[in-house]
């Protein structure tokens, strides 16, 4: 059994490519300046169809997290923490927190990100634990 | 605005299969018992329905769920079809179906819900197919569970207003000893704090005892104008209130991780039926986890924002506590088959307001609210029941 990889679309092939080049990419509206996540083929904020990648700085603190003790599948091997983030930038994004002790993860800590390869094609953002 | 439902319908069946492990029946086939036993309850002939609403099964998806039930009974509807979803979609419905009446659409409307996870799917399916809610291409590569989902929105809850597990613990309580007095729910012993606190850890801080159950089971009720109402075995049990709230559908995309679309939801219902959280005597509010509950009676306007944990040891949520949530036992105790969930919660409302559930009928049951949500506290809707029309 294997992880559940994103499925494949021309906007989130874009977003996944950022990652495999270390890259946290965000979508910026060219009208309102708005960032946004997760990528859209609009602006939800003024409706916008002009949109341009950015890189993130990567830095945000946790929003709320979970520790999932029982695995969705064998393919996960648990415990892991998964945790919304907000970004510095604004938006909010899911994501593992790595490289931790479970149990010393709280709401509000700040973190970065860095990569994990998943497999020969896929990387994917995770985010360690900051001071 | 347009013209007020307020009291224009009213439930005039109200039936469930055995819940639990049912393995003699499939998903469809426990639909059809539904039917079949609502339409007993009603005194009515198959012949006499001309709305059929179903929603579709996880463990037996059909791409024409009820016109493929109404093929297996041998019922010829002019109003027909599936809904996609469980949680607050069943409860959505019930209006749908209500405007379809009162504007001539339809005259007697079975809705029926019924699937199989426990039976139809192994764990293991059951587990993937339901965690599905998760957005495919940034959400779901995380490798959650459902539990881990709502397990966010408890945590937030946690850190944001000081609640403690034992506040999650004490739903699970209350559901179990509402249960105890329901010959029907799929668990009946009595449990305490603790056991939930000891229960085996699933996703923090929701351990096993704070996780609805997984079952196999159906439920139908029948709807008619409030005039026809009055020519039905039992009384009539009114709606009277409907409202509907969305905010999201990924929980990563929420306005708010502690504060959901059941505010509006709940607002517009109280708006429409003329009510408030005060006037009612019982409400039955979605408790796939148990934080939801928590959420819920906060948005609902039962106690202050973040004042949910004190309010249910306080005030008490159990059998002869202050306001009884889930007099049927709820996800927790009665039974979660999925999206026929919330189903329960209105045949046992229907039944309370009759004055006909045996042991655990309340001593005073008038006017009732429901809530129910779906995908990850996303989509929300508001009922409210009563006695009497006016």
């Amino acid at each position: 059994m294997e992880r559940t990889f994103p499925t494949s679309s021309a906007l989130s092939d874009a977003y996944y490519a950022g990652c495999r080049e270390g890259k946290l990419l965000l979508q910026y509206c060219s009208d309102c300046q708005q960032p946004q996540f997760y990528p859209r083929i609009l602006c939800s904020h003024c409706g916008g169809r002009e949109l341009a990648w950015r890189e993130a700085s990567g830095k945000g603190h946790i929003a709320t997290f979970t520790v999932v003790r029982q695995p969705v599948s064998p393919a996960y091997e648990a415990p892991y923490v998964v945790a919304l983030i907000d970004l510095e930038e604004g938006p909010r994004m899911m994501s593992h927190i790595v490289n931790c002790d479970p149990e010393a993860v709280r709401v509000g800590q700040p973190v970065q990100v860095s990569f994990e390869n998943w497999s020969e094609t896929l990387t994917m953002p995770v985010f360690q634990l900051q001071g | 605005m347009g013209e007020n439902l307020r009291g224009k319908v009213a439930i005039v069946g109200a039936a469930d299969t055995p819940v639990g492990k049912v393995p003699e029946l499939n998903a469809f086939e426990l639909c059809a018992d539904a039917i079949q036993r609502v339409l007993a309850d009603a005194g009515l002939r198959k012949e006499d329905v001309d709305g059929l609403i179903t929603c579709n099964s996880m463990s037996m998806p059909l791409l024409y769920h009820a016109e493929a039930m109404a093929e297996y009974l041998q019922m010829f509807p002019r109003y027909c079809m599936a809904v996609g979803a469980g949680g607050g979609t069943t409860f959505s419905i019930i209006h749908h179906a209500a405007s379809a009446i009162a504007t001539g659409m339809a005259d007697v409307v079975v809705v029926a819900m019924a699937d199989s996870l426990r039976s139809g799917l192994s764990r293991q399916q059951a587990m993937l197919v339901q965690s599905s809610t998760g957005h495919p291409q940034y959400e779901q590569p995380w490798g959650l569970t459902v539990p881990a989902y709502y397990a966010l929105a408890g945590q937030a809850h946690m850190a944001e207003y000081g609640t403690r597990p034992e506040h999650f613990a004490e739903v699970a309580v209350a559901c179990r000893a509402h249960a105890a007095l329901n010959p029907a729910a799929q668990k009946r012993d009595p449990i305490t704090v603790d056991d939930v606190l000891n229960s085996r850890m699933i996703a923090d801080p929701l351990h096993l005892l704070d996780c609805s159950l997984v079952s196999d089971g159906g439920s139908a009720i029948v709807l008619t104008s409030a005039e026809r109402a009055k020519d039905f075995p039992h009384a009539p049990v009114y709606l009277l209130g409907m409202g509907e709230g969305h905010s999201h559908e990924h929980i990563s995309q929420a306005r708010n991780l502690t504060t959901s679309a059941a505010k509006e939801a709940g607002e517009r219902a109280y708006a429409m039926a003329g009510l408030g959280p005060r006037d009612m005597d019982f409400a039955q509010l979605y408790d796939c986890f148990t934080p939801t509950v928590l959420i819920e009676l906060e948005d609902l306007g039962f106690c202050a924002k973040g004042e949910g944990g004190p309010f249910i040891v306080d005030q008490g949520i159990g059998p002869g506590g202050q306001l009884p949530v889930n007099t049927h036992g709820g996800l927790l105790s009665h039974s979660h088959p999925g999206n026929p969930g919330s189903m329960f919660a209105l045949t046992e409302s229907v039944w309370q307001l009759r004055g006909t559930a045996g042991e655990r009928q309340l001593g005073k049951a008038d006017v009732g609210l429901l809530h129910a949500q779906g995908g990850i506290l996303s989509s929300h809707c508001t009922l409210i029941l009563g006695r009497e029309a006016n």
